[in-house]
């Protein structure tokens, strides 16, 4: 019998270790595994007992009520006010479509029996014995795009690398997840870490690469450790190094640790940051694809793009591209965050609205009083206000609505909430982040902030807000990469869903 | 005069030989594939506005600026970073791009002051006026303006309230120089320039300008720019300080240098500079300057000004005297290497017709005469077979004996740039110089041998090419003498010569030497690079000969990217050898003895030239010890401190009844001088310079002589005060005769010069444009030629005496005897000559780091500071000369190379010890017997040890003597030398000569 205490940061922020230590305390015979979160984070410490007809839940378990399950003879089942039930049958989790997260809190993270137990390494024994050109193909064919926010088709770049001629190519993973409200990276990487192994290994095979590298923040020590510790056990077990699971192809992956800059999770600056440089952003082109690590072709993708390419070559493109709406295929792995009740991960196929992720997955506000604003897509998204809430969730009608999509983060606000000052956040966010290569950037994110201020103070309020908005237009169409580029979003969505925020009246 | 302007395309030129069409505000434009849209643009006279983009760095797309709409795409790309497209349509200007330049500008002028102090200089205020932006309406509550200046840097500000963090010096610091002192410090708004967290002073910076030249603004600016004013005119002329010969806008305000500007155009530098050339130039106006001409009778005398028609006379008489007294052989005059070719090709003019002998030598004699030597024999020329920019298309480096970040910066830029984009380097050298382990550059091997064993090294190379079946065979039996080759490669082939045989020898792994053998056998291009530390030993010749062995078996003649590189010390070095400096030599490097090339030159120049070798430099100080050499003229060269063996060299000058002297400051052979007749600095002279890769350079005068005379024109007067008139209007009537006379430079003239910026010899009617590559489809000699090269320890050993080597090098700041760099504000970085030494060394001796150490060898010793560092191995000792005070020449030996007396500078057995006091007095040891016997004696001895030839050793050591010796020094060799101290074959040379005779 195996008891599953998540050992995800998230969990163990609300007391997972010392439920974990309580029960293998009171428990000795018992094995616990320390899973993956499944997401539903307003109910961890999610506690579950594994019995032959399934797993029963518990939660959310804090360290007083131990006791009091054992008493109810949870390992059986037993009721208990906590008992959620079925584990699978939970509304919340049972209505997603996990395909990237299919295994996250389901498997023990380090087991590799676990993972071929359910459905691992299919997908990379299969593009094993595929021309390399089919698996881009079936890549390009399953319509999956660039999960870190700029939605790039992934098979396009992929096919771009393997084009280019060079005796040294890389696989560099963008695990650098800075946005606020965004955690799904890590989750992953927590949860099942061997899924974006096997994704970053078909992902070489087929461009030809023979090193891949994790870009990784200093801030998420426990996803370091858990990625370590799965790529020794891939190398002990012969899937990664000179012969990938007995074939001649060769591949192996370090992992380098960010130093703390948002603005490093921006592919180019994180390259500079790996080759062991200040993270400053390059110029393209070159495209990475073509000059990118060391100046040789390298794939960059994100964490979910990669986890989710196994699934892809296990079920073939056709499932995958089944699921979403228009040039959106698949699923987005959204994040629930900021004043939310229910937070945490929903895995569902694009189209779902604002309304179904913020109020009936996420419950509306923890404070409970009335939403105001959302803003999707991480720091450099837009604010969204009730009026949109029924905006489906895909690249296209974000973009169309006056934001995007992101990393898929979604940060509720209830209806306390100053935009105005929010848009003088976003400006001092870039003034902060900035790597301060490029003009806009560098002066105007500081110049915009400064700009803001006198608006809230209520000075020369129309002559400021032109200057603002030329100066968004500057950033907008003058900055060399998405930070500068994107910082105007957060603050025209703002000036123009909550124009009442920038009158210089402050209530 | 006006100022000289180079137009900025913003970025390199592109290498790609395919063409690209489009079109640019409708306009059809055709360039190189790559190029970028601004460069297209600009080049073809459409202006787009930039700030961070200069076209020595490669396009970085800060600014924003330089925006532009391309048909089709989306947004407004940067046009530095954009390449251009095949039918792509541009359009530079539109109501968007106008917006967000003004924006920007409006960005930039909000964090910027409203006056800068180098007004117009400063690139943003143009811009802005450009764009039609002239305030902000940015409040700007948050600046940089209030930031303090770095003003540590003796040539050069920083004032970072200027700095618009366009990168641009950061980049230049990266990518041109290749020192990565400078970075950017923080993110965002807080990002500013920053000499790696520490002042200019103390930061890694090596002042070589790169970053003052990228600046747009006036962040970096010149101190004198701000002290003097901004320049009105400038000049084109070339640096006289190494070998490299940079080419330098020289910009004045009225008669005086405002800055020294490195030359895009220049073919040795492009635009780049280091500390000296750049900013060391005021010793030409240094209070020190002697400008009136001195003599004085006896040299307790003290000096007296007189006018230039009495120290003409004076100086003419006392030679006169002395050709009458002691015979016309009793005079002579040493030539300068920082003289124009046209100052030295009078003054040998002037010791071969108005003399009426051949002493005239050259300081070339003590850096780079076994070049002239060693390559002559393998290749037919006495030069390098490359341009600089040919270490770029190079695969694999060879450097041996040479540290080109200190002696040669400007080279080791382009050395270091190519490294970095992939070329591997092998260094040759018993100190960790920089170029083992600096940033972005990592030698794949270091050899590091002991000093003296350069042929072992270089042997035991070639046996393991030789040995491993990596010789070229194709390029050897097509290009090179298959006798000479076979003998070569059963000489090499010989287990003696195996890495093994050898480690012993030169403390060199075996291994490693079979590793860096076949690395440098593997390379497609493979080049070798050397400079004095090859040359100043007594197998100098011998190891100049051996890396030509090494280039022709691994076919590494004749093309771009390979061949053989003497780096030459001196910025005329080239020229005043090419000049006929030797005493052996006419111009050109055409033998005295020819009796066809010495017509062309006594018809030129009406006389009967002798037809046998004259004196060297060596020869000449013997000599006047042995009573037989009592007057000399020498011209820009301190040979009582740079000469080895100083108390043997003072004692000969001591001998002498008129030295003359001329020279830009009274200096230690001036001490021993009867007449001092003022020179003058580059910025005064009308002429020429040849560098290390035989670029003629011109040098125009960008101020008046401050001495009112030309220094040829002063030898015209000592030449005809001797009873032979010459006279030349100018350098160009000089450089006229010189073409007029020696093949290699026929089609040289000023007025080619002028039209082509520089020339590499040969020059004539088959290379009309000058030479970049030499050796190209054959050898000058026709086949080259293998020698054998049989390595001899040096006699200079470690004894129980003297058990520490001691060699010598130079620093980036100073400049050889330091006459120059010690009369400017480079004494910042170095004051004093230093003794570096290992731990283990210093431990024995109870030295410590930064104490005085009294250093002796057989000769002398002196007094120093002691450095403890481990960038010296255990056993060997290193320092610099170039301090007087410090008397480092007091230590060396006269012992020298064997073919060409070059002195043997980098070998002497040493023996420190600590010091309780400074330096005072050198103690020099007293030099007793015949030391012209002796030194003929060791000399013959040590040509029948050398001589590298397969068969009838003796013919060919008679022929040597014959080709470099004096008559008057064989004849002491026949008659005055006890023959049981002479090897048996000089013995028998010394019988052929007497026959032939």
């Amino acid at each position: 019998m195996r008891i599953f205490i998540p050992g995800d940061s998230a969990a163990v922020s609300v007391g997972a270790d010392e439920v974990a230590s309580a029960f293998a305390e009171l428990l000795p015979d018992i094995q616990i595994v320390r899973n993956g979160s499944r997401g539903a984070l307003w109910l961890e410490t999610l506690v579950e007992v594994e019995l032959p007809t399934g797993r029963i839940a518990y939660g959310p378990v804090n360290l007083k009520d131990v006791q009091s399950l054992i008493d109810a003879d949870f390992l059986h089942g037993g009721a208990h006010p906590l008992l959620l039930g079925k584990s699978d049958e939970i509304a919340w989790l049972a209505s997603q479509d996990r395909v990237t997260f299919a295994r996250v809190g389901i498997i023990d993270p380090l087991s590799l029996d676990d993972y071929r137990a359910h459905g691992g390494l299919i997908g990379l024994r299969k593009a094993l014995v595929l021309e390399k050109i089919s698996i881009i193909d079936e890549v390009a064919e399953s319509g999956l795009r660039g999960r870190g926010g700029a939605g790039f088709p992934a098979g396009i770049k992929w096919r771009a690398v393997a084009q280019t001629i060079s005796e040294e190519k890389y696989i560099c993973c963008n695990a650098d997840e800075g946005d606020s409200g965004t955690f799904a990276d890590r989750m992953l990487i927590e949860g099942d870490p061997f899924t974006l192994i096997e994704g970053m290994t078909i992902a070489a095979i087929a461009v030809g690469a023979t090193k891949g590298i994790v870009y990784i923040r200093s801030e998420y020590p426990y996803a370091i450790s858990i990625l370590q510790k799965a790529i020794d056990i891939a190398r002990e077990s012969d899937w990664l190094g000179a012969r990938v699971l007995g074939t001649t192809n060769s591949f192996d992956i370090q992992i380098r640790v960010g130093a703390g800059s948002y603005v490093c999770g921006e592919e180019t600056a994180m390259l500079e940051s790996i080759e062991g440089k200040r993270g400053v952003v390059r110029s393209k082109p070159p495209l990475p694809a073509i000059e990118g690590l060391f100046g040789q072709p390298t794939v960059i993708n994100n964490v979910l793009t990669l986890a989710t390419v196994p699934m892809i070559m296990a079920q073939g493109a056709e499932a995958y591209k089944a699921r979403g709406i228009g040039r959106s295929l698949g699923t987005q792995v959204f994040q629930l965050a900021g004043n939310i009740a229910r937070g945490g991960i929903v895995e569902c196929a694009f189209g779902i609205s604002v309304d179904e992720l913020v109020n009936t997955y996420g419950g509306g506000t923890l404070t409970g009083r009335p939403v105001r604003a959302v803003q999707i897509g991480g720091p450099l998204g837009a604010y969204f206000s009730t009026a949109q809430f029924d905006t489906s969730m895909d690249y296209e009608s974000l973009i169309a609505a006056g934001g995007m999509l992101g990393h898929g983060g979604v940060v509720v606000f209830d209806d306390t909430v100053d935009l105005a000052v929010q848009a003088k956040f976003a400006m001092e966010f870039c003034a902060i982040e900035s790597c301060g290569k490029c003009t806009p950037c560098r002066i105007g994110s500081t110049r915009g902030a400064e700009t803001i201020d006198l608006i809230i103070k209520g000075v020369r309020i129309d002559e400021n807000k032109k200057l603002l908005l030329d100066l968004c237009e500057v950033m907008t169409d003058g900055s060399l990469c998405a930070m500068g580029g994107l910082t105007p979003l957060p603050v025209k969505s703002a000036m123009i869903n909550f124009p009442a925020d920038f009158n210089g009246v402050r209530t | 005069m006006t100022m000289i302007f180079e137009p900025d395309f913003g970025t390199p030129a592109s290498q790609h030989t395919d063409q690209v069409n489009l079109e640019i505000d409708g306009r059809l434009i055709t360039v190189p594939a790559a190029t970028s849209i601004m460069r297209a643009a600009l080049e073809a006279g459409i202006d787009i506005p930039k700030l961070c983009s200069t076209d020595r760095l490669k396009a970085f797309g800060s600014c924003r600026l330089c925006v532009i709409e391309v048909d089709g795409r989306n947004g407004t790309p940067s046009s530095c970073t954009t390449p251009v497209a095949e039918g792509m349509k541009v359009s530079t200007q539109s109501e968007r791009l106008d917006r967000i330049r003004k924006g920007v500008m409006e960005l930039y002028l909000s964090d910027h002051p409203e006056h800068c102090a180098t007004g117009d200089e400063c690139e943003v205020h143009g811009v802005a006026r450009k764009v039609g932006v002239t305030t902000s309406r940015y409040a700007g509550t948050d600046t940089h303006l209030g930031l303090e200046k770095d003003e540590s840097n003796p040539y050069f500000t920083f004032d970072s309230t200027e700095c618009i963090v366009c990168n641009r010096c950061v980049r230049a610091c990266d990518e041109v120089q290749g020192t990565f002192a400078l970075t950017i410090e923080n993110r965002g708004f807080e990002a500013r320039v920053s000499s790696s967290g520490t002042s200019f002073i103390d930061s890694e910076c090596v002042s070589c300008g790169a970053c003052v030249q990228a600046c747009p603004t006036g962040a970096l600016t010149e101190k004198t720019l701000l002290t003097i004013g901004s320049p009105t005119s400038s000049v084109i002329t070339t640096c006289a300080y190494c070998g490299v010969g940079c080419s330098f806008k020289a910009e004045m305000r009225g008669d005086e240098v405002v800055r020294m500007v490195p030359l895009k155009a220049g073919g040795a530098n492009e635009g780049h500079s280091c500390v000296k050339g750049r900013f060391a130039y005021g010793y030409a106006t240094h209070t020190d300057r002697i400008t009136k001409p001195m003599i004085r009778s006896a040299i307790t005398e003290p000096w007296k000004e007189v006018s230039w028609g009495e120290a003409i006379s004076f100086a003419s008489d006392g030679l006169k005297r002395i050709q009458n007294e002691s015979g016309v052989n009793a005079i002579g005059g040493i030539s300068s290497s920082r003289c124009t070719n046209e100052e030295v090709f009078v003054v040998q003019k002037m010791v071969r017709a108005a003399f009426g002998n051949n002493n005239i030598d050259t300081c070339a004699r003590v850096c780079h005469s076994p070049t002239g030597y060693g390559l002559g024999q393998t290749f037919g020329t006495s030069a390098g077979t490359q341009d600089f920019e040919s270490v770029e298309h190079s695969d694999v480096i060879m450097l041996i004996g040479a540290n080109p970040t200190s002696a040669h910066p400007v080279f080791a830029s382009r050395m270091k740039s190519a490294i970095r984009k992939g070329a591997k380097l092998i260094v040759v050298d018993p100190r960790v110089i920089p170029l083992v382990r600096t940033p972005g550059v990592t030698a794949s091997h270091h050899l590091q041998l002991m000093p003296g064993t350069n042929v072992a090294v270089i042997n035991a190379l070639a046996h393991v090419i030789a040995t491993d079946g990596l010789i070229k065979r194709q390029f050897v039996e097509e290009r090179c003498d298959a006798e000479s080759f076979k003998e070569w490669e059963e000489f090499i082939s010989l287990s003696e010569n195996s890495p093994e045989a050898l480690e012993l020898s030169s403390h060199v792994p075996a291994a490693q030497i079979r590793a860096a053998a076949h690395l440098f056998a593997s390379a497609t291009n493979g080049s070798i690079y050397y400079g004095l530390g090859v040359t100043e030993h007594s197998q100098g010749s011998t190891m100049v000969m051996g890396i030509a062995n090494l280039a022709m078996a691994t076919g590494n003649i004749g093309r771009k990217g390979v061949g053989v590189n003497p780096l030459r010390g001196q910025n005329n070095v080239q020229g005043s050898c090419d000049m006929g400096s030797f005493p052996h030599e006419l111009p050109g490097y055409r033998h005295i003895s020819n009796p066809d090339t010495r017509k062309i030159f006594n018809d030129a120049w009406s006389v009967e030239l002798q037809s046998t070798p004259g004196m060297r430099i060596p020869n000449m100080f013997d000599a006047a010890l042995a009573g037989q050499y009592r007057g000399l003229y020498v011209q820009g060269e301190d040979i009582a401190q740079s000469d080895p063996n100083t108390s043997h060299v003072h004692a000969a000058l001591r001998a002498m009844d008129m030295v003359i002297v001329q020279d830009l400051f009274l200096n230690e052979t001036s001490k021993f001088a009867h007449v001092f007749l003022p020179g003058t600095s580059f910025l005064e002279k009308d002429g020429t310079f040849t560098n290390a890769e035989r670029r003629i350079n011109r040098v125009r005068p960008v101020m008046k002589s401050k001495t009112g005379k030309s220094e040829f024109e002063v030898t015209c007067d000592l030449a005809t005060a001797m009873g032979y008139p010459m006279s030349y209007i100018n350098g160009a009537e000089i450089m006229d005769e010189i073409a007029a006379t020696t093949p290699t430079f026929a089609g040289v003239s000023f007025e080619r010069l002028d039209e082509l910026g520089s020339i590499q010899w040969p020059c004539n009617e088959s290379n009309p444009q000058g030479t970049p590559t030499m050796h190209i489809d054959k050898f000058v000699r026709g086949e080259g030629r293998f020698m054998k090269t049989p390595y001899v320890p040096t006699d200079e050993k470690a004894t129980r005496r003297f058990p520490l080597l001691l060699t010598t090098g130079r620093v980036l700041s100073q400049y050889n005897v330091g006459a120059q760099t010690r009369r400017t504000a480079n004494n910042i970085w170095h004051s004093e000559d230093i003794l570096d030494l290992h731990e283990s060394d210093a431990q024995l001796r109870g030295v410590s780091d930064g104490s005085w150490v009294k250093l002796s060898s057989r000769v002398g010793e002196t007094i120093m500071k002691a450095r403890i560092t481990d960038e010296v191995p255990a056993g060997v000792v290193y320092t610099t000369f170039h301090f007087p005070e410090s008397g480092a020449n007091v230590i060396t030996t006269d012992y020298s190379d064997w073919a060409t007396n070059c002195p043997e500078y980098k070998v002497t057995a040493v023996e420190i010890s600590p010091s309780l006091q400074g330096p005072g007095e050198m103690i020099e040891t007293h030099i007793s017997g015949d030391a012209q016997l002796d030194s003929i004696i060791r000399m013959a001895n040590q040509i029948a040890a050398n001589v590298p030839v397969q068969s009838a050793p003796e013919i060919q050591i008679a022929h040597h003597l014959v080709q470099f010796w004096t008559p008057a020094m064989i004849d002491r060799l026949r008659n005055d030398v006890d023959h049981s101290l002479l090897s048996p074959l000089i013995v028998r040379a010394i019988e052929i000569t007497s026959m032939a005779n």
